[in-house]
């Protein structure tokens, strides 16, 4: 008999065993299954999120200069941009206008962040897709903003951020230079912070190095220093995730070590059998990780495809949740697919392959017992 | 008679590998349709010099991680040590963390 024919045996008699056990087996599935969905969904829905961030940050401010007041972050006085366009490197120095708004009437907290580049003209405001929602606002509304005198001004929505740039954009209110510093109270001559352009990306931390000799009082963020945040909250190592991991990894290890301590009375008598009817301890041992292969394999086939599924053609309704956290006003975002042969791999090594290593080694320590012994257990 | 059960399984196996690929190649056109998307939120983030993601806007420093400081959590109210659930997910920022 050919090798890959005694193999292709050894495999129907494997998927036969499994199927005599089916209540046990499918109930193993399930569970298996539903670590291996947890898991790949984290890995895809980090890998994707991150990705972006990496994506759309790309053009945010090389560096941010804030000025601190006793710890905290205070507004910066215009004089510290000149200060800092003396430093050599530095090719350009932006004011920036920003600040939070809280909405009583629905309890939301909303980003005002003045004009930018595009004008905004004075009365007027352009709003993200989450505001519009939570204030049920249209193109043309009057929306009231209290100012810090305690008056209301309403200011006219002459444009609404698309859909597409949720992710950035949902909370966002556009408003006009003066109409902020009114608005918050921010005399002239003072920002909310400073953002520089460096000639050589590569000079961006000896820059920050002059900053903070130059301007003690001040903290450089970098754009690099914004990226890593984001990869380090949805990091592996971080928070709800570690949780997550450390739950469905306990539980693996628990199932595994499990499996790999005991077998069944039933799966040694089967074992004595074979032994006695001419099968070898190879044969046993092949038997045995096919009964695991196949079980991985199902489960990982299944689990990962169910979480694609659940990360990139639904709302993430396993993240959902966690992601809304207390907050009146949340974005909707849909996530590119991020998919990678190294995502794939890394679960594949992760889920499969100890599990299947977890099954050979008792049936191994089984298949080498005398089988008069085992099956007089 | 009834197909061998090893080469229902083999079929089951190439089968899924086939729907592996194509969710491959979904993931890669995703991707391709996507860039004009992306490229409008990159550039409204260089146009209004915006630096984080809009996740979470429950507290300040949940809304903007990058520019938060050291006092942020505490800044809502004395009480106010954590915002559950985002302050499990958010980790300091890499240049909090460093002394």
């Amino acid at each position: 008999m050919s090798l890959f024919q005694r193999h292709r045996n050894i495999l129907d008699f494997a998927l036969s065993s499994l199927v005599r056990r089916w209540k046990k087996n499918l109930a193993l599935l399930l569970v298996y299954t539903f670590l291996v969905f947890v898991l790949a969904s984290v890995v895809f829905f980090t890998g994707a999120i991150k990705r972006e961030a990496r994506i759309v940050l790309s053009g945010a401010p090389e560096v941010v200069v804030q000025k601190l007041l006793a710890g905290r972050h205070d507004l910066i006085p215009a004089g510290y941009a000149e200060a800092l366009k003396k430093i050599v490197g530095v090719s350009a120095v932006k004011g920036r206008l920003w600040g939070y708004y809280y909405e009583p009437a629905t309890g939301a907290n909303y980003t005002l962040v003045a004009g930018g580049g595009s004008q905004q003209r004075r009365g007027t405001i352009a709003i993200g897709q989450g505001v519009a929602r939570t204030l049920q606002a249209a193109r043309g509304d009057l929306i009231p903003l209290r100012g810090t005198d305690g008056t209301y001004v309403s200011f006219e929505v002459d444009d609404i951020f698309s859909a597409a740039s949720e992710l950035v954009s949902s909370d966002l209110i556009r408003i006009s230079d003066q109409d902020l510093r009114s608005l918050f109270g921010i005399p002239d001559g003072y920002y909310t912070d400073l953002t520089l352009k460096v000639r050589n990306p590569r000079e961006v931390f000896v820059v920050a190095d002059k900053i903070r000799r130059v301007l003690p009082d001040t903290r450089p963020v970098l754009r690099d220093e914004i990226l890593r945040t984001y990869d380090a909250i949805f990091d592996w190592r971080s928070g709800l995730l570690l949780v997550i991991f450390t739950g469905a990894g306990a539980a693996f290890i628990i199932f595994a070590w499990d499996k790999a301590t005991s077998l069944s009375l039933e799966e040694r008598h089967e074992i004595g059998i074979l032994k006695a009817v001419g099968w070898e301890t190879s044969e046993v041992i092949a038997m045995k990780s096919y009964e695991g292969i196949i079980i991985s394999l199902v489960s990982f086939f299944t689990g990962t495809l169910l979480a694609y599924a659940h990360v990139f053609f639904s709302p993430a309704l396993l993240f959902e949740p966690v992601l809304k956290g207390w907050s009146v006003l949340y974005p909707h975002f849909q996530l590119v697919p991020h998919l990678t042969v190294y995502h794939v791999g890394a679960l594949f090594f992760l889920t499969v392959v100890p599990y299947t290593v977890a099954t050979v080694i008792p049936s191994w320590s089984a298949a080498t017992i005398d089988p008069d012994a085992i099956m007089r257990l | 008679m009834p197909p061998r059960k090893s080469n229902i399984f083999v079929a089951y196996v190439v089968l899924n590998l086939v729907v592996f690929s194509l969710v491959f190649v979904h993931a890669h056109r995703e991707n391709e349709s996507a860039r004009p998307a992306l490229r409008e939120k990159a550039i409204l983030v260089e146009r209004l010099q915006l630096t984080d993601l809009c996740l979470f806007t429950d507290a300040r420093y949940a809304r903007n991680p990058s520019m938060a400081d050291l006092h942020s959590p505490f800044q809502d109210s004395p009480m106010s040590m954590e915002h559950f659930p985002s302050g499990t997910i958010l980790f300091p920022p890499g240049h909090l963390r460093t002394p």
